[in-house]
């Protein structure tokens, strides 16, 4: 009897010879799956009015904290009715925009006449991310899916790395969590009073708040694309500029205290 | 003796430990940068009655500091017909992990559809329970990061409650309270449902002291004993807040309540 618990169950040295260790991990080491994300997008933001959705995001790739692409459209449109935001790594995005087209692709060749609706698109992707997880080898974006559901009506929620889901009158990803979600949630508290915006509000107040974070997110551009999603199609503007900015006042401010000029 | 295992970690004398790993292995762990776990917050409640099943939760979704949103159920009937769910009888709680919790629901939703289709009858809460914990057993080594409750009624037609820790151990009990404030509420549903050191007045001295009686309690105090453990879990606990969702059992199939609660 051997006494060392560490023993019990394994091959005798004496009869098959000492343990191969050159089997165990530390020779070859794990797959390499994303660790961290590389080429990024900043924030997505997007608001329900009664009649549709507006979503918005700048065309910003950062490499770190170097602005690396600037042309970068982060708004794709799907299957007819639905657009959706990526912010987090921009080579995650072109991955899922390519599985999405060729989802859209497959359905086509259905005879039912069904399109994905925001919601089937939505759901599918959050499936995607969850099983990408689960994997340990998980798609660095979070989305928000615009768009109308199964019953016309406007549909928005989210999806990230984690499977993790969502849905609210106004969301925002990233730094806009922060910082537009606020201000976008006076505009729209709850579902009744997102279902009384007209498209002018909806859009002014994802314009403001596309505003903020250009002042307060380092990682921001003042080119965005913006699109609406209504029954009667998508309307996707990607190359619009900030407008009505505030500087002026820094004029006014000197040193860090006691400098009076 | 030694020789006869030559790579056991036989440092300076035997050694009990399991503790004690190869020694050849990997150097150091291989660590990933990539978590895949978050917490949603939130919390959830379940109390028994003698003929009904209460079974709560609020309805914010946290992340960090940050409200994700401040409706997102996590309080989901189980195995009706339909997607609808008109004719289900057994209720789920999920709290902790939202995305888990999720796949969690899904995934018994779809075994206890399937178990009407094998079996002709629909599952019992007792039957659901045990199954409950196999799944998240079966995950043992990548947990579903969430706390479950699930709740019907009994073949007696009984209130039942059943809590699960994330990988399956579970026990039927009276009441639970599940998640980010379940360390405020539980000790409340202490005292007021089993009437925990409460004695009755002039009954004896010291030791001597008779105990109140525990008599279940009816449904209208069981829902104002709710709505007070969350409007109190609300004030003190950041994650818990926005709406309260309550899912009612008895015999004529499932109610649904809900009611705002603070959005602070």
């Amino acid at each position: 009897m051997n006494h060392l618990p560490q023993a019990w169950g394994r091959p005798r040295d004496d009869v098959y010879g000492p343990y191969d260790a050159s089997y165990l991990q530390s020779s070859h080491g794990p797959n390499q799956h994303t660790q961290s994300p590389i080429v990024t997008g900043t924030s997505v933001i997007a608001l329900k009015f009664k009649d549709g959705v507006v979503i918005a995001a700048d065309n910003l790739a950062s490499y770190g904290s170097l602005a690396r692409f600037t042309d970068v459209k982060r708004l794709r449109k799907f299957a007819d009715s639905t657009v959706v935001g990526f912010g987090g790594d921009v080579s995650d995005m072109q991955y899922l925009d390519r599985l999405l087209i060729s989802l859209d692709t497959e359905e086509a060749y259905s005879s039912s006449g069904h399109t994905l609706n925001a919601k089937n698109l939505h759901t599918y992707l959050a499936k995607v991310f969850y099983k990408r997880r689960s994997d340990f080898n998980p798609l660095w974006n979070q989305v928000l899916v615009a768009g109308l559901d199964g019953e016309k009506k406007p549909f928005l929620a989210s999806a990230d790395l984690l499977g993790t889901t969502f849905t609210s009158p106004s969301l925002a990803t990233g730094f806009g969590a922060h910082l537009a979600q606020p201000l976008l949630r006076k505009v729209a508290p709850d579902e009744e009073a997102a279902a009384k915006l007209t498209r002018e509000q909806a859009i002014e107040a994802v314009k403001e708040s596309m505003k903020v974070l250009f002042y307060r997110d380092a990682r921001s551009l003042d080119k965005y694309s913006i699109a609406v999603v209504t029954k009667d199609g998508i309307d996707l503007k990607e190359d619009e500029q900030l407008e009505k900015q505030s500087w002026a006042f820094a004029e006014g401010i000197r040193g860090y205290g006691t400098q009076v000029n | 003796m030694a020789a006869m295992f030559s790579q056991n970690p036989l440092m300076n004398g035997p050694n009990y430990s399991f503790n004690q790993g190869p020694s050849t292995a990997s150097a150091g762990n291989k660590e990933h940068s990539f978590y895949p776990y978050t917490d949603n917050g939130g919390s959830t409640l379940a109390i028994s009655g003698s003929d009904f099943t209460i079974i709560a939760g609020d309805t914010r979704s946290t992340s960090g500091y940050n409200i994700n949103t401040r409706y997102s159920p996590k309080v989901f009937k189980i195995g009706g017909t339909t997607a609808s769910q008109d004719d289900a009888t057994l209720v789920l709680s999920v709290v902790g992990f939202a995305a888990d919790g999720e796949a969690l629901k899904e995934r018994l939703d779809a075994i206890v559809k399937m178990y009407r289709y094998q079996h002709g009858k629909p599952m019992s809460v007792k039957a659901c329970a045990q199954r409950l914990s196999t799944i998240l057993y079966g995950k043992r080594f990548f947990p579903y990061y969430v706390t479950a409750i699930l709740g019907g009624l009994d073949e007696e037609g009984k209130g039942a409650v059943y809590s699960y820790d994330p990988v399956g151990s579970y026990e039927r009990e009276q009441c639970r309270a599940a998640g980010a404030a379940a360390s405020l509420i539980m000790p409340f549903l202490d005292n007021q449902v089993n009437y925990k050191n409460q004695y009755i007045p002039d009954s004896g001295v010291g030791h001597e002291l008779k105990e109140r009686e525990r008599i279940p309690l009816g449904r209208n105090e069981v829902e104002d004993l709710v709505k007070d453990a969350f409007d109190s879990a609300v004030e003190r606990h950041i994650e818990v807040g926005d709406g309260l969702q309550m899912l009612i059992i008895t015999k004529n199939g499932i109610e649904e309540i809900y009611k705002p609660l603070k959005k602070d």
